[in-house]
């Protein structure tokens, strides 16, 4: 079984990143979005809590917040809308850590 | 209400996770009309808002980010921007935009607004203020 943990809030200002990270297992993926993607910046202190883990970020949330993908932790991919779709639809449960 | 007082906004929150940035950006600009001396910190993830380039096209919402620049016409100029917060999200002062105001006193020379302060000199400033406006 696999799951989608998806995190939207700042990993600065809520616990939801450390949340979702503790509770991942093998085969999981990580999709960060809205203020969630401030996780995926490389240098920041809530970045460690991405090692080793399958990342994926929304690049609109990015773009929209001024993140170049020149500045995110290597090995993370960015996903358009379609692309979070393909990830729900491949994993086979999706988790919202609020 | 002749006397002038200290107003400063203190930002701590990230721009379109939630609608403080913006409302805090109204209220300085409505504030500005009332001729106070009005400065702006910007701590945690308030330090997000200033970030360049952004560009919402992809999130259906408006882009507030280019308003900041205009601050300076404003008279608001001073714009304290704390260091730990920008080196704890991995980001540096290269990252935000580069916001400046010309000085009618000094032949209209261009200044930078933004004052890059540690956490301790933002503790100060936050001291040396008539009234703070928190979002």
């Amino acid at each position: 079984m696999s799951m989608l943990h998806i995190v939207n809030k700042s990993p600065y200002e809520r616990n939801s990143l450390a949340a979702a990270v503790g509770h991942m297992t093998d085969g999981d993926t990580l999709l960060l979005i809205e203020d969630g993607v401030y996780a995926a910046i490389k240098g920041g202190a809530a970045a460690g809590n991405l090692e080793g883990k399958t990342v994926s970020v929304l690049g609109a949330d990015l773009a929209a917040r001024g993140i170049g993908v020149d500045k995110l932790v290597d090995g993370v991919s960015v996903v358009d809308y379609g692309g979070f779709v393909d990830l729900v639809e491949a994993t086979d449960k999706s988790q919202s850590w609020l | 209400m002749s006397e002038i007082k200290k107003f400063m906004y203190v930002n701590r929150r990230a721009p379109y996770g939630t609608i403080y940035a913006w409302e805090s950006l109204e209220v300085v600009l409505i504030g500005a009309a009332f001729e106070q001396d009005v400065s702006l910190a910007f701590i945690d993830d308030g330090v997000y808002q200033l970030t360049k380039g952004q560009d919402t096209s992809g999130i259906d919402m408006k882009n507030f980010s280019p308003t900041y620049s205009a601050l300076g016409d404003y008279e608001v100029n001073k714009i304290y921007v704390e260091k730990e917060s920008l080196e704890e999200r991995g980001l540096t002062l290269d990252d935000l935009q580069h916001l400046v105001w010309e000085d009618e006193d000094d032949d209209w020379a261009e200044k930078d607004s933004i004052r890059l302060v540690s956490r301790a000199e933002m503790a100060d400033v936050l001291a040396g203020q008539d009234i703070l406006f928190n979002f």
